[in-house]
Order: C-alpha cells, then sequence, then structure tokens
C-alpha cells in the first residue's frame, strides 16, 4: 500500500468528433454546456487526474451521466480516452497496440457490470472459465481453477446450472468469480451491486471488503450511492459533469467538503455509518500512568474534579480504570505507585468502530469509552456529548486534535 | 400523355449484359450445370432405390429426435400417404430440391448475414440486393437462368436459392446485432479478439434467430419448387402443373396435398432440431 498504481493524468473523452477543438476549449475554461452549445459535442470525462494506490479500493462516486462509467472504460480502453495518459504499473496503456491490449485485458484487468452481463448459453461454470478460454488455457485447468472462484464467492455446487436460474445477488457473485479467475491486478467494478436488493448489496459489500483483505487487488468501483462509497472506499473521487470534484479518503469528503456540490450531496448520508470512533474520540486526559506516585495521581485528578480516571503504562498501553477512592486507601497504605493499586477492567472500542455501533455501548457504560489501536495503546476517549456534537456538526473532529479535552465525567 | 423525355433504353441494356454474359462464361455456366445436374441425379436416383419404408422410418427417427412421439406418428402417416397416392418419386425429387437449395442458401447467406452485421457499409449494399431478390417476380429471372444453365435441376436450384436466401441473411444479421450490447463489451473486457466474439458470444447468443432464419429459408424453398418445376425441375410441382393443364382437380390436390405434408413435416423439424439448447436462452 502506499505507492501509485494506476496514475490517471488529465484523461479527457469527447464524444462525436472535433474533438480537439473541444480539448482546447476545455483549456480554456469552457464548460461542457458551453461546448455542448457551440460545437455540438459532448464531453465525457474532462481531464480527470488522480492516482490509485496498489491495493486498494478507490471508488469513482458521481451521479448518472457525471462520466463515471466512461472514466471507469477508460482504464480498459472499452472506451477510448481523447486525450491523456493512464499509466498502470509504469506502463501507458493509452498507447498499446491492439494485441498487445487484447493480452492486457486478458491478464491484467477484469470487470464486474452493473446487469452481470453473463452469457446466457453458459452454464456457471463455463462463464466463469470464459476469460480462461479467450487466453486458451486448458480445459481442464481453466473448470479446475473456475471451480476454486466458486468456492471463493460461495456457490459450490451451482457449477452446471444457468445463469438465468439464478437470483441476482448469485449472478453477480458469478460476474466476481469470473472476473476473478483471471487473476487480474486490477477489478474494475461497474456499479456491481446497484441492481441489487439493499439486503443482499449489503452482504456483497462485506464480502468485497472481506475479499479485498485476502486477495489484496487493486479494485476501481463506481456506484452513484455515496453510503456505498464512504463504506467501501479507500479513496474515493467524486465526479460531476464529467470532472473529478473532489479526492480524498471518505471521511475528508465528509468532512471537508471540496465544494458546495460535495456538500449537498453528503447532507444525504447517514454520518452514523460513515464516521468511526476515530473520527470522534477526544484527546483523554488527564491520564494516570502507572509509575505516578499515588499522591500524584490523586492530585491530577482532584484537579480535574473527577472520581476515577484510565491509567496507561510507559508505552501509552491502557492498563485500567482507578479510581479516587481507591487511590486515596492506598495513599494511607504501603503501596507507592498508580500501578500498584487495584485496578478495573474496562471496555474499550476500536478506533475503525462506527458511530452506529457504538450507541449502543455508550448508552450501557457510564464512562467514556476508550479507543485502543491493535497494539493496545490508548489513542483517545469516545464521550456521548462528543457523538452527539459530530453528528450534529456534520463533521467531526480526526484522530482526536480537537482543541477541547475532554473532562472525564465523573461518575461511579 | 407521353412523357416528354425519350424512354430510357434499360430493356436493351439489360439484354446487352445478359448476351454478354452468356457469350463470356455461358460455356462454363453449362458445365458446371452438367456437374451439378449428373451429382443432384445421383441423389435422387440413390433416394429412389433405397425401398420408400426405410426412408420413412429414417424420417421417423429424425421427427421423434427433434419432437416427440406426435410428429413421429404424424409423419408416418403422412408419407404413407404420399406413397399410397404413387407420388413417392416426385417427393423426393421435391425433397431433394429443397434440401440442397437451402443448403446452398445457408452457406452462403450465413457468412454474408455475418459480414453485414459487422459492417454497414455491407448492410447498405446487401439490403436493397435481399429486397429485389425477394420482391422482383421469380419469373424475369427464371427465363435468364435457363439461357444460363438450359432447362433441369440446377436453374430450379439456382432460381430457389435467389428467392430463399435473403431470410437466411437477414435474421442472422439481426440476431447478431440484437446480441446484448453489455454482453459484448464484458467479452471485450476479458480481451475477447474479433473472431472469438463471433463464436463464442454472438453466434451462439444469435441462434434462436438463425435457426428461425434458417427454417424460412426451407419453407421459402419448398414454395419456389413448385414455381420451378415449371422449368423443368419436376418433382411435385410438376404434378401440379399438369393437373393445371389438363384442369384435373383431384391429381391437383393429392399433389397439392403432399407438398403440404412436406412442407408441414420439413418446418416442424427444421424448427425443433437442434432447440433443446435454445431454451437456456433468454
Amino acid at each position: 500500500m502506499g505507492e501509485p498504481y494506476i496514475e490517471v493524468h488529465k484523461v479527457t473523452k469527447v464524444f462525436g468528433g472535433r474533438s480537439e477543438q473541444a480539448i482546447q476549449m476545455l483549456e480554456n475554461g469552457k464548460s461542457k454546456e458551453e461546448i455542448r452549445q457551440a460545437i455540438g459535442v459532448n464531453v465525457g470525462v474532462d481531464r480527470a487526474t488522480f492516482t490509485i494506490e496498489r491495493g486498494e479500493l478507490f471508488v469513482i462516486m458521481g451521479l448518472s451521466g457525471s462520466g463515471k462509467s466512461t472514466l471507469l472504460r477508460c482504464l480498459n480502453r472499452l472506451i477510448e480516452p481523447t486525450a491523456g495518459s493512464i499509466v498502470i504499473d509504469g506502463t501507458d496503456i493509452t498507447t498499446l497496440r491492439k494485441a498487445e491490449l487484447l493480452k492486457f485485458r486478458q491478464r491484467t484487468m477484469a470487470m464486474v457490470f452493473q446487469n452481470f452481463a453473463l452469457l446466457p448459453h453458459r452454464t456457471v461454470i463455463d462463464n466463469v472459465a470464459y476469460g480462461l478460454e479467450i487466453q486458451g488455457i486448458s480445459k481442464s485447468e481453466r473448470l479446475e481453477r473456475a471451480k476454486e472462484q466458486l468456492k471463493i464467492v460461495g456457490l459450490e455446487g451451482y457449477e452446471n446450472q444457468y445463469p438465468h436460474n439464478l437470483s441476482g445477488g448469485m449472478q453477480q457473485r458469478v460476474g466476481l468469480a469470473r472476473a476473478l479467475a483471471n487473476d487480474p491486478e486490477i477489478l474494475l467494478m461497474d456499479e456491481a451491486f446497484s441492481a441489487l436488493d439493499p439486503l443482499i448489496r449489503d452482504d456483497m459489500q462485506n464480502e468485497l471488503i472481506n475479499l479485498q483483505h485476502k486477495l489484496q487487488k487493486t479494485i476501481v468501483f463506481i456506484t452513484h450511492d455515496l453510503n456505498e462509497a464512504l463504506k467501501l472506499g479507500d479513496h474515493i473521487a467524486l465526479m460531476k459533469d464529467g470532472v473529478v470534484v473532489q479526492t480524498g479518503r471518505p471521511d475528508d469528503i465528509i468532512s471537508n467538503p471540496a465544494n458546495e456540490y460535495v456538500e449537498r450531496f453528503i447532507r444525504g448520508v447517514n454520518l452514523s455509518k460513515v464516521l468511526t470512533a476515530a473520527d470522534v474520540m477526544k484527546r483523554p486526559s488527564p491520564l494516570l500512568r502507572v509509575r505516578d506516585g499515588v499522591r500524584v495521581g490523586l492530585r491530577k485528578l482532584n484537579e480535574a474534579g473527577l472520581s476515577s480516571g484510565f491509567v496507561v503504562d510507559d508505552e501509552q498501553r491502557l492498563m485500567g480504570l482507578v479510581s479516587a477512592e481507591v487511590l486515596a486507601k492506598s495513599a494511607k497504605g504501603p503501596m507507592q505507585m498508580v500501578g500498584e493499586c487495584e485496578l478495573r477492567p474496562v471496555t474499550t472500542i476500536k478506533p475503525e468502530t462506527s458511530l452506529e455501533d457504538l450507541f449502543q455501548l455508550v448508552v450501557e457504560t457510564n464512562y467514556p469509552m476508550p479507543v485502543v489501536a491493535e497494539d493496545g495503546k490508548l489513542q483517545g476517549l469516545v464521550l456521548k456529548s462528543s457523538i452527539l456534537e459530530a453528528l450534529a456538526s456534520q463533521g467531526g473532529e480526526r484522530n482526536g486534535v480537537s482543541a477541547s479535552e475532554a473532562p472525564v465525567i465523573p461518575v461511579d | 400523355m407521353a412523357f416528354p423525355l425519350p424512354k430510357l433504353p434499360l430493356s436493351q441494356w439489360i439484354d446487352a449484359i445478359v448476351n454478354w454474359l452468356e457469350a463470356t462464361i455461358g460455356p462454363f455456366l453449362t458445365d458446371v450445370s452438367n456437374v451439378v445436374q449428373a451429382v443432384v441425379n445421383a441423389i435422387i436416383q440413390f433416394l429412389n432405390w433405397v425401398p420408400p419404408w426405410l426412408l420413412i422410418i429414417v424420417f421417423a427417427i429424425i421427427a421423434y429426435r427433434a419432437g416427440k412421439w406426435k410428429l413421429a406418428l404424424g409423419t408416418v402417416i403422412g408419407l404413407l400417404l404420399i406413397w399410397d397416392l404413387q407420388l413417392w418419386r416426385d417427393l423426393i425429387t421435391t425433397f431433394v430440391l429443397v434440401i440442397l437449395s437451402a443448403l446452398v442458401s445457408v452457406v452462403i447467406g450465413l457468412p454474408i448475414g455475418i459480414w453485414s452485421a459487422r459492417s454497414r457499409g455491407v448492410y447498405r449494399v446487401v439490403s436493397p440486393i435481399l429486397d429485389l431478390m425477394q420482391t422482383m417476380p421469380s419469373f424475369v429471372y427464371l427465363v435468364p437462368v435457363l439461357i444460363f444453365f438450359n432447362i433441369g435441376l440446377v436453374p430450379a436450384i439456382f432460381a430457389t436459392v435467389v428467392f430463399a436466401m435473403p431470410p437466411t441473411i437477414r435474421l442472422t444479421r439481426l440476431g447478431i446485432l440484437h446480441v446484448p450490447v453489455d454482453l459484448v463489451e464484458a467479452a471485450r473486457a476479458f480481451g475477447t479478439n474479433d473472431s472469438q466474439l463471433l463464436w463464442k458470444v454472438q453466434i451462439p447468443i444469435a441462434m434462436p434467430n438463425i435457426k428461425a432464419g434458417i427454417n424460412q429459408t426451407i419453407m421459402l424453398s419448398l414454395s419456389m419448387v413448385v414455381i420451378a418445376s415449371m422449368i423443368g425441375a419436376g418433382g411435385l410441382g410438376a404434378d401440379v402443373m399438369s393437373a393445371l393443364q389438363t384442369l384435373n382437380v383431384g391429381q391437383g390436390f393429392e399433389a397439392g396435398i403432399s407438398i403440404v405434408i412436406l412442407a408441414v413435416i420439413m418446418d416442424r423439424v427444421s424448427q425443433k432440431l437442434g432447440g433443446r439448447n435454445a431454451n437456456v436462452t433468454k
């Protein structure tokens, strides 16, 4: 992760001839609509520029007519870009000759379609094996590999069915298996889940995320559904009228919409699904350290007016919760350090927990929820109030860098 | 009132072309005609040598494979009736003519249909020719065909092919053009080249249409073979002709009903043969 894998640079698609003139007009700052009225050509994609990292799930999102599907098809040249370059792993695919392009489509990229686009005259297994057949792989080998893919997408036993006998969700699994059978580096998914029922769509999204963790493909996913984009995307490119309006991580787009269009877009989003604990947590303060003297700890709590506090070790790992009462008792006894006192275990949450899941926990517990990363380090605290604040402001602050420090609410 | 301009010498032009063709390729076509005639006669003689009951059994088996018991039973009853009416030899002649004409039509028509589906320019040329082939009264080209091929089976086959080929071309083209765009796109996305696209995607999906075209071609062949009997093709059509000339209504009906029986059998069988996997296409 992290290295640029697909570099899309000023890719433009003009439909209907006079392309040079249209591109010149675009460079001069004319809008798509102005060009259409002036010379009657349609600009599908307007100088799209972005970078996709290896192994990430990159979502291109926009409403219908925004040029997202055209842009996706430029990536494998099902639609020839009029101008611009698409460099994939060092190769500018816009310069590939026909034979090279066919090979590239066979080996490097595979595509999943909105309406599944399964061949109706072939059985499920022959559909999955289609790409391998095109490459000239022997029948026994391709059927074996196709069978493996069907297993991965959970369609074992359906090999000899015909596509029209399957439900939409199953058909799209076949579509996914067909794409995966080629073992491509890149998966292009064109509104792959849009034709499915909401519940099935949700399942498929989760499975795609799981698959992605397992297989580490680079996925370019097209959708018109912002919730889907935010759920799936490592990065999102928002398109409008052929222009990439904004690219960024999902929460960047939510918290810093580049313009009014994006802002209007995200107003319809269910924030509780998008924001995570990391987005709303506050800096924990005061913190007691295991090596703090008991009296120091007690004073910290008293100064903050709290009845208990979280204890971390030298490496910021959360050890537990200690109450002022226990500290006060210990101060009279032999124990010298906070770490030696009786620490209460606490329920912790992960930074990537969504707000939706947080609601329940926060309601049930009566102290702030500590956010703990996988290495055990305390990242921050989630308070009831910070959740509400985030939802109200439609923003939320990132990674506990908020200026306001969280007072630990006195409870017990 | 006469048209103010002089009459175009269209008929003279056509005559000149026909004469020129006759002079240049006439002898060659006569040779071709003789060879084809010999082959067709051999086939007809062979089928006449086979006892009718054996052929009826063979037809019944084919009908059974194509359809069900009903079709096989109907085939047997119909063919027995024709045998009983002593029209068996004429039936064989007509049958061979129809099959050969349809075969030639399909062999030529399929590639033209595919080609005109892939190239708009080709279709622009082919389409008016097809209109011409289907609407030009057949007698108009029967006569020049006679000049080239002499009287007999070959001009009959030629005329039948001209008349019967258009549905194969049109429906093949239509079937291929109606292959859903997203399927073609999906195939392309997997790196399918042009010939793979044709054989693995377009033709299989267009198959129901192509079959319908072939069925139509067979039916048109049968109807044309009757007319073609006027130029010496023989067969059931000749029986109809002679009955008409002698105002023999009963004999005309016997030949007519035989043609209908043959038509129904060939229609049902050609519709259903190979149609078992037609139900998998949407």
